[in-house]
């Protein structure tokens, strides 16, 4: 399958999800979904590149992935367009790829407070595919 | 919602009566219509407040109540620390301390009409706004700690703005037993270069024009005429506010079990205030208020900076700066009984009665300046604490209006482009550095507010005393 990214409605909040074959390739979208809450990803160029790691278990990892990713972009002032995330146990070791934001460029809309256990999910679905999952807070 | 799940108490007033697990009643204040418009997870989310340990008398949701993480938008709940009452992260939220303050700038709209557009640029100029927008003031650590302890005061001794500003905020500009240490340093590098920075989302600087005055006497002494000009204020504790919110929503969800607390909701996620959970968050969450009371302090000060360029005389005083997304420790009877009692405001206003010793004096014989934001392009209001706000819901009112469609719905339905056309043909100016923030906080996105206010006002949680119309909006 092609691995791919959606929102959707929370009431007026919003959410995000990521779809793919493999756990790591669903974080990666479920950040590219994250992106797209404040911009379009496709206009942020993917040109200098993050380190990040977490390590929780379970669900956990899931949100403090979402988590580090807004801490990463708030403190570098930074937008995120491609992501390799590799997952092993509960061990997440990641690259974010983005660049400085550029405010006429990417027309940021709302910055994202935190994610949130809301709809906090990842799951493998009928057709094996991993879903994961959340609400931002924005 | 089905009114018919409430036993109606007054007009206003509808009851969850006590069942299963729940501690106390539940209580919205709504008419009619507010009620059948509300959402009904505000039901299932009061119902679960009250089931938690320590609340007394009732949990509570104002007016314009909706869906919010654990506690919702609009919610009220107070815990008595000896009866191991809890506080907790969801019932303050990830904006610590968001709130408004309104300025009178002595100045009337026709002081104004003319050179409006040229305010609309000084201000959109001065007061940094949107994403990735930062401050010129960088705090390093011995600062940043100074500043986490003094909140406005710290701001104020530093220049930004005048010590008579202290007085007409509450806590008095600096809010009692802040601990920067138990602020995490992910925390404070968040908020390292946000100090004096709007943000984005809900968040604005607006010139407003006092449109209507209901009630002569409480305007007159708050310093409101008809067709003055007002500028408030609307933004919390940026970056801080929010780490702090995003890691003890976690730790406290994770520690629910070891306190021996069933959470309903893992967002309800809260810690019982004797505990050291329960203490570092209070001590951090507090740290978070004088954030965000030195954030609106020192954006008064750069709007009056804007100002002086343009009309150099005039002269911008504070009628009052509220919180309304916090936990504080305060006084109130229950039974005829003063106890110290924690209470928490969700996307809720305090709104002390007249006579209140924490009122400033000017103000004292009113009652407390309840601040209600608005929307862009929609009005504000000013209101009053009443003699009954405090058995009606431990002195609370609503805060705005709430979103009542998604951004990406409202990113569907409208164009920022037209949007500011739309609004700059009712005479009202934006500046925001996106137009894809703009559609997304299109005016009729929103709930309307005076409704809300209405119906505040005839639950008795707050007095309408003015509304206020937008005349430029600075759009984070």
């Amino acid at each position: 399958m092609i691995p791919r990214w959606e929102h959707f409605e929370h009431g007026a909040d919003i959410g995000i999800r990521g779809i793919a074959a493999s756990p790591g390739e669903a974080f990666e979208q479920i950040a590219v979904a994250l992106t797209a809450v404040i911009t379009d990803p496709g206009q942020v160029a993917a040109v200098q590149g993050v380190d990040i790691s977490c390590q929780a278990p379970d669900l956990e990892l899931l949100l403090d992935w979402i988590n580090d990713l807004i801490y990463q972009m708030a403190v570098r002032g930074m937008l995120f367009s491609r992501y390799q995330v590799a997952i092993q146990n509960d061990a997440l070791r990641a690259k974010a790829f983005g660049e400085p934001i550029d405010r006429k460029k990417h027309q940021p809309g709302v910055e994202i407070k935190s994610a949130t256990f809301t709809e906090l999910r990842a799951y493998q679905n009928s057709d094996q595919h991993w879903i994961v999952q959340c609400v931002v807070d924005v | 919602m089905d009114p018919r799940q409430f036993i109606q108490r007054d007009e206003t007033t509808w009851e969850i009566p006590v069942t299963g697990p729940m501690r106390v009643p539940a209580i919205i204040y709504a008419d009619e219509a507010l009620l059948l418009a509300m959402d009904q997870k505000v039901y299932q989310q009061i119902t679960n407040v009250a089931t938690l340990p320590g609340i007394v008398e009732a949990a509570y949701a104002m007016p314009d109540a909706h869906w919010g993480y654990g506690f919702p938008i609009g919610g009220v709940a107070a815990f008595d620390p000896d009866l191991g009452g809890v506080v907790s992260a969801g019932g303050v939220g990830f904006d610590i301390s968001c709130g408004v303050r309104t300025l009178h700038t002595g100045l009337h709209i026709s002081d104004i009409e003319r050179h409006k557009h040229w305010l609309a640029d000084e201000l959109f100029k001065t007061v940094p706004a949107g994403v990735g927008s930062t401050g010129r003031i960088r705090l390093q650590n011995k600062e940043m700690l100074a500043m986490l302890k003094g909140g406005a005061k710290w701001a104020v001794e530093k220049g930004f703005g005048e010590y008579r500003d202290l007085q007409y905020t509450e806590e008095g500009g600096c809010m009692a037993g802040a601990d920067p240490a138990c602020v995490s340093d992910r925390a404070k590098k968040r908020q390292r270069e946000e100090m004096g920075t709007l943000g984005s989302g809900n968040h604005y600087l607006e010139v407003q024009r006092v449109a209507e005055i209901y009630d002569q006497n409480t305007a007159a002494v708050f310093g409101l005429q008809k067709d003055a000009v007002v500028v408030s204020i609307h933004c919390g504790s940026r970056g801080l506010g929010h780490q702090i919110g995003t890691e003890f929503l976690k730790q406290m969800a994770l520690s629910a079990s070891r306190h021996a607390i069933t959470l309903p909701d893992r967002e309800l996620a809260c810690a019982p205030l004797h505990s050291s959970l329960g203490k570092t968050y209070l001590g951090a969450m507090r740290a978070g208020i004088n954030c965000a009371l030195a954030n609106r302090q020192i954006i008064t000060h750069l709007t009056r900076q804007a100002f002086s360029r343009i009309f150099p005389g005039a002269r911008l005083t504070l009628l009052y700066d509220v919180s309304h997304n916090t936990c504080k420790q305060e006084r109130h009877s229950i039974d005829g009984v003063k106890k110290s009692l924690f209470v928490h405001r969700k996307g809720a206003t305090r709104a002390f009665a007249p006579g209140h010793p924490e009122l400033p004096e000017a103000y004292r014989s009113v009652g407390q300046p309840v601040l209600i934001g608005g929307s862009m392009g929609t009005c504000s209001y000013v209101l009053c604490g009443t003699e009954v706000s405090e058995q009606r819901a431990f002195s609370s009112a609503c805060h705005g209006a709430g979103r009542a469609i998604s951004r990406r719905k409202a990113l569907k339905q409208w164009r920022g482009r037209e949007l500011l056309d739309d609004l700059a043909a009712r005479g009202i100016i934006i500046r925001s550095p996106s137009l894809r923030g703009v559609a997304e906080e299109a005016p009729l996105a929103y709930k309307d507010v005076s409704t809300v206010v209405d119906v505040a006002d005839k639950a008795g949680l707050a007095r309408k005393v003015a509304r206020l119309e937008p005349v430029v909006c600075i759009k984070g």
